[in-house]
């Protein structure tokens, strides 16, 4: 059969010396690499099992105003936390709008920022891909490419980020703590994604053995906890990954914009904040038409991979609704399709 | 392990019995507990001593050869008993390449290194292990030499096919179509498109195989359970009656499982080769390939309207695809020949050979895939007449079937027509499309569709034993795919006998039990109920006998008026007074207990003079957002006409599981093939969308009443597959309604919608 070594370490210090190890891969919840290996398309030589590790599992209020979210945190766990849920309402959304209740059950924070792209040519070991076999080639291009890339791609990779949660975190300038080998060290979640260029097989800035810790949560995001949505936009209600999707969050004064935040999912390579796209909004009066132009900036440097033009078009729409449904204010309680356009509700005054 | 489903007596609470009747009542599952207890024993649920395990390998390349297997390193992984490939995989008693009996598929069984499409098997591990048996089979490593795949309709020209579906012929005409053209002030020429579906049951095919000398013992599950005794038996050179198949549960079937399909045919082979039963249970990805789907299809209509708005010609021609070596001819046309009154009427098929897996019945094969495109270009009719696509229907009414010109058996279409428009609130709807928007602003639209599906009987045998205890057991090898079917046949039967249904044992699931016919074609409640009734009122007539002939019984004499049988006891017909318990009859009698035995089938002389069928309509309601294009349906209304309703809960729940599949083949439900491999891109649960809870609306499901008097003694037909049809209509004609656009390719997504839900 399919052998490998399994350990489970006591400590991080144990964690790190075996994942540095060549052949190592960390396993969290396992809902995404155990698949991939029964599919073969990944196969280490060894799983260093991170879930039986100490305070990993903790979500923190920091002395700064920050909130640490420890990276074994259960996504189900990490949502229905009713503080976390009330300064980061966006987040929790998008935690809601992903996978199953199953599924959400079981993972992970950490390991949902280490998931793989869905890509059907990555997860079939027969086609070409750059990402599980470097240089091999890329047969999403030319391919069934309507769900794929149309920011941040490249002639050697054009698959998608299909995390919901990372495209909240992102928009609110979250950090990663990381371990490894050499120490401790943080990355803006801005610059822990590396876009594909010609190393699609390298995803991340973490090195051999590094394993996230946690993730934080400045103390400036909590600000926006008043303005902010994640929108999903799918072919079916629930239990799909986004076509296009976005994190908007606001901080509206005395009626016009201060300050915005905003990230896409689904359109992407990684989870995608878009700066210029914030430059519009900020000394903007709230409205459709600010936003329209917010989404025109969000989506300049767009272009099709494939069959996906219309992913542009709507992309800019959901990001113009996202930008409608923060600036109405977040909802009192959590609809009950998270991030859905068919969510019950929206702004402020639902279920008063 | 279980070799038969056995529901025991007391199996119902108390207040559910209503004695003398059993039939009607809303009985739950009776094989529920065993289920939701994990009782219930599966196929892949045995393990008989000393199993093994295979795994096989699947092609990647859809046309070529395989020119090279790693045998040896398969060989040499631990654990690994046996490497079948065509150079070494024993012979077969049949010719994989020529059809052995009636309704066989060519099947892939290693005969050769030609590969015909992704997925088909090229080798077959058989190891200790599951886990070393799908190592070994990646090992394999095959290399391949490939040609270009041909997928999609149009990647070869269309050829004409000599039959269609089960032998069903490729054209009828009726009238004359060019001249009811010419004759139209209207015209609707439009072309749909349906892609390739799986059956995605949620039981993959599984088979354990156990080798006695030359008797054959099959765990799998199986829709014709005795009838598929000699088919496998055919392929081993042995009779019929030495293969027993157990198949006491399905996790669905949908027509799937109604075939023998060349995986199986490998496990037996490998288990008879090596001496050691053998398990193979199919993954998930190898449910797309070797075990049939829904053929895609092209439908082109021409459809001719006079002044008045009805129909002065229906033309129905239908595209579809099928394997280069075995023809599935998803007969998608014969749709439009029992629906919609025409002077002239044709339909016609053409089929495409393509790098795929050879097509099979899915749940109403030809009626679901020709459903969405005749119901949506009805409504494209509806339109051109300036007519409520209602009241469009109502004018093209069938009185009889238009392509026979037989008299229906029974159709209350207008009855379903009525009360499913009046709970809908159908006469609200604004015939113009886009009129309709909810609080939030989506456009909101409704439409409608009709349901229409066959009754056809098959052939069944059942038994019965009455008891000296007043219980009896009733036998027939029917097959429950999960819907309930058991229940149903168990209600029949237990009113054939006069006693509640809790003082019935009943068997099935197994080859050793009288012939239960096929469940398929919504036909075995019909075919397996008629026989298990007859058995039963065979015994009473038994019984009766015994009683108007013995001197010592309150019945004695009653021959000429007749006795009744009710609740376990005989009454005299002209007098409830006067009656005695089977119980005490049997006593005196010195009996220990009265066999009885039944035949289900169609009565020829009927089934000559009319046409049968199941009738229905359904009333969506979508909601599309106007600027992101994503669609959910919000409502959908069903009203059905399918003659006496044996259980309603379980038909209620069988129309919702058709009408959700129905919003799946709408929204979802979609094959992607690579262009360039021909492999199939989604073949999982993830990507491969069906309709999850979150997508099911509230639904409505009406039993209209209808007494058919033709179709058996009975009056039952089936519900198994109407669901869809209708449905699929429904939605799509919604969809046009809340957005103006009217898409003509299955499944529809936001991608069809964005630019036109917004254009206006």
């Amino acid at each position: 059969m399919n052998l490998f070594d399994y350990f489970r370490p006591a400590s991080l210090a144990e964690a790190v010396a075996a994942g540095s190890q060549p052949g190592s891969a960390y396993l969290g919840a396992g809902t995404n690499l155990l698949d991939l290996m029964k599919g073969g398309v990944l196969a280490p030589s060894r799983l260093v099992d991170l879930t039986h590790l100490p305070d990993l599992n903790r979500i923190e209020q920091l002395a700064d105003g920050s909130t640490r979210i420890g990276a074994l945190v259960k996504n189900a766990a990490l949502a229905h936390d009713p503080d976390f849920a009330r300064a980061y309402p966006a987040v929790a959304e998008a935690l809601l709008s992903g996978a199953s209740a199953q599924l959400r059950n079981a993972a992970t924070v950490g390991s949902n920022l280490m998931q793989r792209t869905r890509c059907a040519y990555f997860t079939d070991p027969a086609s070409a891909c750059n990402k599980r076999q470097p240089g091999s080639g890329c047969d999403a291009i030319g391919g069934e490419n309507r769900a794929h890339a149309v920011l941040g791609w490249s002639d050697h990779c054009i698959a998608v980020h299909p995390s919901d949660f990372c495209v909240a975190l992102t928009a609110l300038g979250a950090l990663v703590e990381i371990e490894g080998p050499t120490g401790r060290r943080e990355v803006a979640m801005t610059d822990f994604y590396l876009l594909p260029g010609d190393t699609p097989e390298k995803e991340t800035v973490l090195e051999a053995g590094e394993m996230i810790v946690a993730v934080r949560l400045p103390p400036e995001a909590a600000a926006f906890a008043g303005h902010q949505r994640y929108l999903k936009v799918r072919e079916r209600t629930s239990y799909a990954f986004a076509l296009a999707s976005a994190a908007a969050a606001l901080k509206i004064e005395n009626g016009l914009i201060v300050e915005a935040r905003l990230a896409l999912g689904g359109v992407a390579t990684k989870p995608w904040r878009t700066q210029a796209a914030e430059a519009v909004l900020v000394g903007a009066t709230p409205g459709k038409e600010a936003f329209e132009n917010a989404a025109e900036a969000a989506f300049a440097e767009a272009k099709p991979s494939g069959e996906n033009a219309y992913k542009i078009a709507l992309g800019r729409r959901v990001v113009t609704r996202a930008l409608m449904m923060a600036a109405a204010g977040t909802p009192k309680r959590m609809p009950a399709l998270p991030a859905s356009p068919f969510a019950s509700e929206t702004g402020a005054n639902a279920h008063v | 392990m279980s070799d038969t489903i056995a529901i025991p007596a007391g199996a119902t609470p108390a207040s559910r019995t209503r004695f003398g009747s059993n039939s009607g009542q809303p009985m739950t599952r009776r094989d529920g507990v065993l289920k939701v207890t994990g009782a219930a024993t599966f196929a892949a649920d045995n393990h008989p001593e000393g199993l093994l395990h295979a795994v096989y390998a699947a092609a990647t390349i859809s046309r070529g050869r395989v020119t090279s297997l790693n045998v040896d390193a398969a060989r040499a992984h631990p654990g690994v008993v046996e490497v079948l490939t065509p150079e070494n995989r024993p012979p077969l008693a049949l010719d994989p390449d020529t059809k052995p009996y009636p309704f066989a598929f060519l099947i892939e069984v290693l005969q050769d290194d030609t590969v015909r499409y992704a997925g088909q098997p090229i080798a077959l591990v058989v190891a200790e292990t599951l886990e070393a048996a799908t190592e070994a089979a990646r090992l394999l490593s095959p290399t391949y030499d490939a040609a270009p795949a041909r997928v999609g309709l149009d990647a070869v020209e269309p050829y004409d096919p000599e039959a269609v579906g089960v032998g069903s012929p490729p054209t009828t005409e009726k009238g004359d179509i060019e001249a009811g053209l010419s004759a139209a002030s209207q015209r609707v020429d439009a072309r749909y498109e349906t892609p390739g579906q799986y059956h995605n049951a949620m039981e993959p095919h599984a088979i354990v195989a156990s080798w006695d000398g030359d008797r054959l013992t099959l765990d799998t599950p199986n829709q014709a359970i005795v009838m598929s005794t000699g088919s496998f038996a055919a392929w081993f050179g042995i009779p019929a009656e030495n293969v027993t198949i157990r198949s006491p549960f399905l996790g669905g079937g949908f027509g799937s499982k109604a075939i023998i399909v060349g995986p199986q045919i490998l496990a037996i082979l490998a288990a008879k080769m090596l001496g050691r039963p053998v398990k193979l249970a199919l993954r998930r990805e190898q449910m797309y390939g070797p075990v049939g789907h829904r053929g895609a299809t092209r439908q082109d209509f021409r459809i001719g309207i006079d002044g008045d708005g009805r129909l002065t010609a229906l033309d129905h021609l239908t595209t579809a695809a099928t394997s280069t070596f075995e023809d599935f001819i998803e007969p998608a046309s014969n749709a439009s020949h029992d629906l919609y009154a025409t002077p002239a009427l044709s339909s016609r098929h053409k089929a495409v050979r393509l790098d795929i897996g050879t097509p099979g019945p899915m749940r109403a094969p030809g009626e679901a895939s020709g459903s969405a495109a005749l119901e949506s270009a009805i409504d494209e009719a509806a339109l051109a007449a300036g007519l409520d696509p209602l009241e469009f229907r109502l004018r093209n009414y069938a009185e009889t079937d238009p392509a026979s010109g037989k008299p229906f058996s029974a159709k209350a279409l207008r009855e379903c027509y009525a009360e499913g428009a009046e709970r809908f609130g159908w006469s609200k709807r604004p015939l113009e499309p886009r009129q309709m928007r909810d609080e939030a602003g989506r456009l909101v639209g409704w439409g409608m569709g009709t349901a229409l599906f066959p009754a056809p009987m098959f052939q069944a045998k059942a038994t019965a034993t009455l008891r000296a205890d007043g219980t009896a057991l009733v036998e027939t090898a029917g097959a429950d795919m999960g819907q309930g079917a058991w229940t149903a046949l168990h209600q029949i039967a237990a009113d054939g006998l006069g006693l509640d249904i809790d003082s019935v044992e009943f068997h099935s699931g197994h080859s050793g039990l009288p012939d239960g016919g096929i469940a398929g074609g919504s036909g075995h409640t019909a075919t397996a109920g008629s026989a298990l009734h007859a058995a039963g009122t065979d015994v009473i007539a038994k019984l009766a006998d015994l009683a108007t002939n013995d001197e010592n019984s309150p019945l004695f004499g009653a021959g000429n008026v007749g006795v009744e049988a009710q609740d376990g006891r005989l009454y005299r017909a002209d007098d409830p007074g006067r009656s005695e318990s089977y119980g005490d009859i049997l006593a005196r009698a010195g009996l220990s207990e009265i066999e009885g035995a039944g035949q289900g089938g169609r009565d020829p002389a009927s089934a000559e003079e009319r046409a049968m069928f199941s009738h229905g309509a359904v009333f969506a309601e979508v909601k599309v957002d106007p600027d992101l294009g994503q669609i959910r349906v919000s409502r959908l209304v069903g009203a059905f006409a399918a003659g006496r309703i044996i259980n309603p809960r379980l038909a209620t729940s069988q129309l919702y599981g058709g009408m959700i599949w129905g919003i799946g083949f709408a929204l979802h439900e979609e094959a992607v093939h690579d262009r360039r491999s021909g492999r199939i891109m989604n073949a999982n649960l993830a990507e491969y969308h069906v309709p999850v809870n979150a997508d099911v609306p509230t639904m409505d499901v009406i039993l209209v009443d209808e007494h058919d008097p033709y179709v058996n003694a009975l009056g039952i037909k089936g519900v198994g597959e109407i669901g869809i049809t209708g449905t699929v209509g429904a939605i799509a004609n919604a969809i046009w309604h809340a957005t103006g656009v009217r898409v003509r390719r299955f499944p529809i997504g936001l991608a069809d919608l964005i630019d036109g839900a917004s254009a206006h």
